[in-house]
C-alpha cells in the first residue's frame, strides 16, 4: 500500500507536467521521460559536487527550467500548428538526442543518489517498517502539488493558462501573448518532470532510460485521470501506483499488464476520463 | 485622419478568395454598419481587421498606424476588439474571471463592478461559469468583456443571431446606449432593420466584393437594391 503511495506520488508529478502541457499546449510530449531522466542526472552532478540532497533537487529543477525554456523556444513552438504526428515525431526526436546524450556522458551504467541524511532509516508505521524516505517523499510531492495548484488556479498566469486551454484564439484576442504563456507552462511542465527525477532517484536507480516506463506510466494516468486535468493527473497517478505495486507483489511481470487493462476499462466505461469532460477539442 | 482605414484588401481561405479588393473608413464616434448576405465576407472583414486572419494583399491602418497581419494581442492592444458571432465565452471560467482575463492585458481596463452596474444581470451571475450562461447572458458577457479593455472600436458579428426577441430588444438598447456615449462600432447583422436604426453609415458586402456605401436613409430610397443584396 504504501510502496505504491510513493510510487503514485511520483507518478502524478511527471504525469501532471504532461498533462498541463497537453492541456494547453495541445502538444503530446514524448520527451517527458527524458526530460524526467535528465532531471535525475543534473541531481546526480549537483549531489556529486555538493554533497547535498537539497542542492541536488534545486538543481533538477532549475536545470529543467532552463532545459524546458530552451526545447520550447527552439523547436516545440514551430510545431503548434502541425498536425500531431509531426509533434510527435519532433518530441520524440529530443527524447532520442537527451537519452543519447546523456548516455555519452555518463555511460549507460546505472548510478545512485543515496537518500538525504535527514531522511535516511526506516519508520515503525506499527503495520510495517518503512524507510523514511518514501514519507518525505509524499510530503515533498505534496508541497509541490500544492504550489502548481496554487500558481494554476491562483495567480493571472493560471487564469491565462485556463483560458487558453478552451480557447487560444479568443485570449490572444482579449490582448494576451498566448504564446508567451505556452513557455511558461512548457518550462513549469518540465520542471515538474526534472524534479520528480530526482526526488526519485534514491529509490530507484538512474540511467539514461530510466524515463522510457514512467513515460508510459504517465501517459496511462493522464488518460485513466482524463487528459488535461489537475485532479485527474492526482487520482490517476495514486489509482496506477496502486496496482503497479500491489500486483508486483503478487506477480510482477503482470504490474504493467494490470495497468494498461485498468486504463481499457476506463476508456470503456468513461471514454473522457475519470475526471475529464466530454467533448474539449 | 479616419480612426480605421481599410485599404484594398484581398483575404483568402487557402487558395479560396473572401476578400476583393475591399476598401472602408470608420471615422470616431460613429457607428457603422456591414451588411451582406450569407457568405458575403462580412465576418472574414472583421476577422482581418482584428488580425485573426492576414490580408494577403492591400493595407489596414488604425489611428494611422499598419496593422494588416500583425497578430491579433497586438492589435487589441492598440484598442481594437472584435465580439464573436459565436461569442467564445471561456466556459469553464467565471463571469468574473472572464472580464478579469479580458482587462490583464490593459492598464486602464474597468473593474468588474462597472460592468455589473451596467449589466445587473452579469452582477448576480458573476459566480457562475461561462457555460452555464443563457444565449443572451453570453452575449451581454462577450460585449461586456469588450467593453472592459475601454477600446476605440468595437467589432460586433451579429450580436443578436439566435436571441429571442425581447432579449435582442435588451441588447439593442445596450447598443444604442453605447452609440450615445460616443463609442466607435462596427456592426455585423442579419437583423437589417435593428443595424440600420443604430448605424449612420452603412456597407455593403457581396461575394467578398464592396457594393454600397451609403447612409442608412439613401439605401432606404432604394428598395431594389437592398432587396438584389440584402434579400429584403
Ligand atoms: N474557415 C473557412 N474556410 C474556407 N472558406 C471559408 C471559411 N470561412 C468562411 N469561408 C468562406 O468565405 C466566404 C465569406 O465568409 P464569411 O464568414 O466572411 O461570410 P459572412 O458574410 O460572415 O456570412 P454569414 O452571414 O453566414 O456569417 C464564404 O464564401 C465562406 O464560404
Ligand atoms: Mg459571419
Amino acid at each position: 500500500m504504501f510502496n505504491g503511495l510513493t510510487l503514485g506520488a511520483l507518478l502524478v508529478l511527471v504525469a501532471m507536467g504532461l498533462t498541463i502541457i497537453f492541456g494547453a499546449l495541445g502538444v503530446v510530449n514524448f520527451a517527458h521521460g527524458a526530460l524526467y531522466a535528465l532531471g535525475a542526472y543534473a541531481g546526480l552532478v549537483a549531489y556529486e559536487y555538493t554533497g547535498s540532497f537539497a542542492a541536488a533537487m534545486a538543481a533538477g529543477a532549475a536545470f529543467l527550467l532552463a532545459v524546458g525554456i530552451v526545447i520550447e523556444r527552439g523547436l516545440i513552438r514551430l510545431y503548434y500548428e502541425r498536425p500531431a504526428e509531426d509533434q510527435i515525431l519532433a518530441t520524440f526526436g529530443v527524447a532520442i538526442v537527451l537519452v543519447e546524450g546523456l548516455r555519452a556522458i555518463f555511460g549507460g551504467l546505472a548510478r545512485n543518489i543515496p537518500a538525504p541524511s535527514w531522511a535516511a532509516g526506516i519508520v515503525n508505521l506499527r503495520v510495517t517498517l518503512y524507510p523514511t524516505y518514501r514519507i518525505d517523499v509524499l510530503a515533498i510531492v505534496g508541497v509541490s502539488l500544492v504550489a502548481l495548484y496554487f500558481i494554476l488556479y491562483r495567480t493571472r498566469l493560471g487564469l491565462i493558462v485556463r483560458a487558453g486551454i478552451e480557447d487560444q484564439l479568443m485570449v490572444n484576442i482579449l490582448g494576451i501573448n498566448v504564446t508567451r504563456t505556452f513557455l511558461t507552462v512548457f518550462g513549469l511542465g518540465a520542471m515538474a518532470a526534472g524534479f520528480a527525477g530526482v526526488i526519485n532517484a534514491p529509490i530507484v536507480t538512474v540511467s539514461p532510460d530510466m524515463g522510457a516506463d514512467v513515460l508510459v506510466q504517465s501517459f496511462v494516468v493522464i488518460v485513466i485521470g482524463g487528459v488535461g486535468s489537475f485532479w485527474g493527473a492526482v487520482v490517476g497517478g495514486l489509482i496506477a501506483g496502486e496496482i503497479l505495486s500491489l500486483v508486483a507483489m503478487i506477480e510482477p511481470a503482470y504490474s504493467q499488464v494490470a495497468l494498461f487493462a485498468t486504463m481499457a476499462l476506463v476508456l470503456i466505461l468513461r471514454p473522457q476520463g475519470l475526471f475529464g469532460v466530454e467533448g474539449r477539442q | 485622419m479616419s480612426l480605421l482605414e481599410v485599404d484594398a484588401i484581398n483575404t483568402y481561405y487557402g487558395e479560396a478568395h473572401a476578400l476583393f479588393d475591399v476598401s472602408m473608413r470608420i471615422e470616431p464616434h460613429e457607428v457603422v454598419a456591414l451588411l451582406g448576405r450569407n457568405g458575403a465576407g462580412k465576418t472574414t472583414t472583421l476577422k482581418t481587421m482584428m488580425g485573426v486572419m492576414a490580408p494577403k494583399s492591400g493595407a489596414i491602418l488604425f489611428n494611422g498606424l499598419p496593422i494588416g497581419g500583425l497578430p491579433p494581442y497586438k492589435i487589441a492592444r492598440l484598442g481594437l476588439q472584435f465580439v464573436p458571432e459565436e461569442r467564445r465565452i471561456i466556459g469553464g471560467l467565471t463571469v468574473e474571471e472572464n472580464l478579469v482575463l479580458a482587462g490583464l492585458s490593459e492598464a486602464k481596463s474597468w473593474e468588474p463592478q462597472r460592468v455589473y452596474d451596467m449589466f445587473p444581470r452579469l452582477g448576480e451571475r458573476r459566480r457562475s461559469r461561462g457555460r452555464e450562461l443563457s444565449g443572451g447572458e453570453q452575449q451581454m458577457l462577450a460585449i461586456a468583456r469588450a467593453l472592459v479593455r475601454e477600446p476605440q472600436l468595437i467589432l460586433l458579428d451579429e450580436p443578436f443571431e439566435g436571441l429571442a426577441p425581447l432579449i435582442v430588444q435588451d441588447l439593442l438598447g445596450v447598443c444604442r446606449r453605447l452609440a450615445e456615449e460616443g463609442r466607435t462600432i462596427v456592426i455585423v447583422e442579419q437583423n437589417v432593420e435593428a443595424a440600420l436604426s443604430l448605424a449612420q453609415r452603412c456597407y455593403i458586402l457581396n461575394n467578398g466584393h464592396v457594393v454600397y456605401e451609403g447612409t442608412p436613409a439613401e439605401l432606404r430610397g432604394d428598395p431594389d437594391f437592398m432587396h438584389r443584396h440584402l434579400g429584403i
